[in-house]
């Protein structure tokens, strides 16, 4: 990508089962660290590895990732005139039945019978879209899952159901990648990741990492410009 | 063949029950004979067989509102022939109906459907006119649908074109709209090609009236070798007219599309806007799909199929 290189020496070992949080200013590359994980298109050229089951999946397409169980819910979820989120549910859900299309719906907090046959266009609001591309992650009971910032653009009680799916994910032994800039959303992680300049900048336990993040970050004026120092390594 | 048997395998071609209600009107018209007709209040249908087609007056009474949609069934069983359709369609002051026409020509091989339309929708009316076809997986239909319309002073009209299942073959749809004061038109046609199909649509509408609306719409997909020509033209010649032209055509493998919008405004209080996209399936809209499992083929027809759905 261009001359630079958006992330460096990124190095990260997730833990199945647990939710991983990734906090970090706007820019610092979370969303690319995400978009090299899923495999997207711009995204694959990179030095190093990426592991997943023991196996590298490096040159692996997005569809092969995904069905291995890895998935990602987007920051910005693309929209698809005329697609019906009922089709759109569907295509990755593991269980296709209709009843269980409309427990993804609900599970979101949104009611089967009005949002079934809309289509995922442009008439659905920023934080609906966001719910159903939540819902269509939660039908796929992935063994990975990639949130990039399941919590922007939402309402309080959204931010609710996020943490309920958050937990249904945990109870489905799935693991959880989630990026947030949210301190409410990071304390429901097990483990986290500062991540700055395209660096892991700190990482360890939620108490260490919130505690740098609100008291150092918060007021930073060197954004994506790390004091060397500070690091962890 | 007999009628009832020849009725039975129309519908079924098309997925469709072939038993209505009673108070759904219904016509069924094979190469150039009717097969059966059913009419309801307020609604009369004339059919008069003619050479190597038929000829239809279909006028719904002033005031009558006819609640469910009128179903006319019309196709050719065998692999060839021609079927040369001219409908006149009247919709008298204030009334309201809806038709839904499927076309099946399930089995063509060298087939010519020749439709001459001309639809007047009165003051205050109403009138839905949807058109599916189910064509057959060999393609050999020739199709040209041409029509006329009319809106009277406050007249609504929205008429439909899906041709999303089997090959298209030729299709060329010339649609022409002249719409009176505060009348609203909305004009769509769905179609998806592959092989060496051919298509072509010219819609255009005339904003004649003050306050009339009118929007075109085109949603086309084309694979393998076909070729798509959209040329659609709207013209605002009064005060307070608004319209919008939109055309997605999606193109793969070997296929071609061309798309023209014209936009003509004559009076410095009306308003047109255009809208298109031509291209490949767009690429976040591809990803998301394929991270949920699906193969990029898969992922696409899921998208296309979207697009190309009634709305
Ligand atoms: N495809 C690309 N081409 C060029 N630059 C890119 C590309 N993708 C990302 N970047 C740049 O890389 C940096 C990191 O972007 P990224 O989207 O990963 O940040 P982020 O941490 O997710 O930020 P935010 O909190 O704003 O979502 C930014 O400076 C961005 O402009
Ligand atoms: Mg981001």
């Amino acid at each position: 990508m261009g001359n630079k290189a958006i992330l460096n020496n990124v190095s990260m070992e997730l833990w199945p089962g647990y939710v991983h949080a990734v906090v970090g200013p706007n820019g610092a590359g979370k969303s690319t660290l995400a978009s090299t994980i899923m495999g997207l298109s711009g995204y694959t050229h990179f030095t190093g590895d990426i592991r997943f089951d023991g196996k590298s999946i490096r040159g692996l397409s997005i569809d092969k990732r995904a069905k291995k169980g890895i998935t990602l819910a987007w920051q910005e979820p693309a929209r698809f005139e005329g697609l019906t989120i009922n089709s759109f549910l569907r295509a990755g859900a593991r269980d296709k039945s209709i009843k269980n299309i409309s427990n993804l719906i609900e599970l979101v907090g949104l009611s089967p019978d009005e949002y079934i046959n809309r289509a995922v266009d442009t008439t659905l609001s920023g934080g609906e879209r966001k719910r159903i591309e939540l819902a269509s992650i939660l039908g796929m009971k992935p063994k990975l899952v990639i949130m990039d910032e399941p919590d922007s653009g939402i309402d309080v009680e959204a931010l609710n159901r996020i943490f309920d799916a958050i937990r249904a994910l945990r109870e489905n032994g799935s693991t959880v990648l989630l990026i947030t800039h949210s301190m409410t959303v990071l304390e429901k992680a097990d483990h986290a990741f500062l991540l700055c300049d395209g660096k892991i900048f700190k990482k360890g336990s939620i108490e260490k990492v919130s505690a740098f993040y609100a008291d150092e970050c918060a007021s930073c004026d060197h954004k994506n410009k790390p004091i060397p120092e500070y690091a962890d390594e | 063949m007999n009628k009832d048997e020849l009725i039975k395998k129309m519908y079924d071609s098309i997925g469709e029950p072939h038993k209505h209600g009673p108070d759904v009107a219904h016509v069924e018209i094979h190469q150039n004979k009717v097969l059966g007709i059913h009419l309801v209040d307020g609604l009369h249908i004339d059919a008069k067989e003619v050479e190597d087609g038929i000829e239809v007056e279909i006028v719904v009474e002033k005031n009558a509102k006819i609640e469910k949609p009128i179903k006319i069934c019309f196709g050719m069983i065998p692999k060839t022939g021609i079927q040369r359709i001219n409908i006149y369609t009247r919709i008298e002051e204030n009334a309201k109906a809806g038709i839904i026409a499927s076309c099946t020509f399930p089995f063509a091989e060298d087939i010519h459907h020749i439709m001459d339309s001309e639809i007047t929708v009165g003051k205050n009316a109403e009138y839905a006119y949807i058109e599916r076809h189910v064509h057959g997986p060999k393609g050999g239909v020739t199709l040209m649908p041409k029509t006329k319309v009319s809106l009277k002073e406050g007249a609504k009209f929205r008429t439909d074109f899906e041709l999303v299942k089997g090959m298209v073959g030729k299709l060329d749809i010339d649609y022409e709209a002249i719409c009176g004061a505060r009348s609203i038109l909305e004009m769509t046609a769905r179609v998806s090609g592959r092989g060496y199909d051919t298509i072509n649509i010219n819609e255009k509408a005339l904003l004649e009236g003050e306050d009339a609306r009118g929007v075109l719409t085109s949603k086309i997909a084309v694979r393998g070798h076909a070729q798509a020509f959209v040329r659609n033209t709207l013209i605002a010649k009064a005060a307070g007219a608004r319209g919008h032209v939109d055309c997605k055509e999606i193109v793969q493998d070997h296929a071609f599309a061309k798309a023209i919008p014209v936009v003509e405004v004559l009076h410095p209080k009306a308003h047109i806007t255009h809208e298109a996209a031509i291209g490949s399936v767009d690429s976040k809209q591809l990803e998301t799909i394929m991270a949920r499992g699906l193969s990029e083929d898969d992922a696409t027809d899921l998208i296309i199929n979207g697009l190309l759905n009634p709305q």
